[in-house]
């Protein structure tokens, strides 16, 4: 048993820019010898996602996928059984709620934003597994990106945090319903990290020094630190694990 | 100051994709050079990098023009 993912295939949706975390699954699997397939949301977002997937691989995939319309996912996962036939796993790294959002009281949340955080941080994951089941026909591993704000209360996190809860039991409903095909769905909840998402949350430069403060390895976590834990999650060392939440945060969720 | 401005000028021109010309002090990063809100939240990142600081929400709503980066900039360096 290895690390290596050599001859495997991986979709990974979520990369926006160079700090993403999503980015750093990316270049751990890219490194482990995986092939991948890049999704993004939006044409804001394609040039940043064809130049980063180019820097790895000349020859690079890049598809289109908005997961709030079910017909769109389908679209694209029919494009990627179309470009590699089957598929070893996904990287769900997709959340959004407005910014007004993510300051001040949870209690202002609108209906609308409520809605729109859960359809896109929540239930994109279950759309995805459901379309990426039939392209993982030898089995696999699905890991999406949560945060503690999901776990407990975190100052400005709000509606996102009310949204990864649903995530996070998404996971566990999910692992249940795939183990039967061979696929394992887990999640990793990384410590806060400087990507643009990040940035739209309430003084999140104040979050990054309570966890330089106080967290007990003393420093902020990494996109490479998760982009490995990813790796250890698609590969067969991890086989025996589903449903699983594991925090990849310098272990400030012990406090 | 020119060299602040240089630096700054530098990463408008590679992540806005404009000329270095529209470049100006009195430059607007959303009406003219055409920066969304993303493209803001990018910048001030880049800023961050580049100048080893930190900009806090509040200040970073107050930078405009392209000229209020640069004073921001050197006024806390």
């Amino acid at each position: 048993m290895t690390l290596s993912l050599d001859g495997k295939k991986f979709v990974v949706m979520g990369v926006a820019n160079k700090r993403s975390i999503a980015w750093g699954i990316a270049k751990s699997l890219h490194d482990a010898g995986a092939e991948l397939i890049f999704t993004y949301a939006g044409e804001r977002l394609e040039k940043n996602v064809r130049d980063l997937a180019e820097s790895l691989n000349e020859e690079y995939r890049v598809l289109p996928c908005d997961v709030t319309a079910d017909e769109e996912v389908a679209k694209c996962f029919a494009a990627i059984r179309q470009e590699v036939g089957t598929i070893h796993g996904v990287a769900h790294c997709i959340a959004f709620a407005n910014k007004e959002e993510l300051q001040g009281d949870y209690l202002n949340v609108t209906r609308d934003g409520f809605l729109m955080a859960h359809n896109i941080s929540s239930y994109s994951l279950t759309a995805v597994a459901k379309e990426a089941k039939e392209l993982m026909t030898e089995g696999g591993s699905i890991v999406t990106l949560t945060y503690l704000g999901g776990e407990r209360v975190i100052q400005n996190y709000n509606i996102m945090g009310v949204a990864k809860a649903s995530l996070d039991a998404s996971v566990k409903y999910l692992a249940k319903d795939l183990g039967k095909n061979g696929i394992r769905v887990n999640s990793i909840s990384a410590g806060p990290i400087r990507t643009l998402s990040a940035k739209g949350v309430g003084d999140f430069n104040a979050i990054l020094r309570e966890i330089e403060e106080r967290s007990p390895l003393q420093r902020t976590t990494t996109p490479e630190e998760v982009g490995d834990t990813a790796l250890f999650l698609f590969s067969e060392l991890s086989r025996g694990i589903t449903g699983e939440n594991i925090h990849v945060d310098s272990g400030y969720h012990i406090l | 100051m020119a060299d602040v401005l240089e630096r700054v000028t530098k990463i408008i021109v590679d992540r806005l994709g404009v000329d270095e010309s529209q470049v100006t002090l009195e430059a607007s990063f959303k009406d003219d050079l055409g920066a969304d809100s993303l493209d803001v939240v990018e910048l001030v990142m880049e800023l961050e990098d580049e100048f080893n600081m930190e900009i806090s929400d509040d200040d970073a709503e107050k930078i405009s023009t392209v000229g209020d980066a640069v004073n921001y900039i050197n006024s806390q360096v």
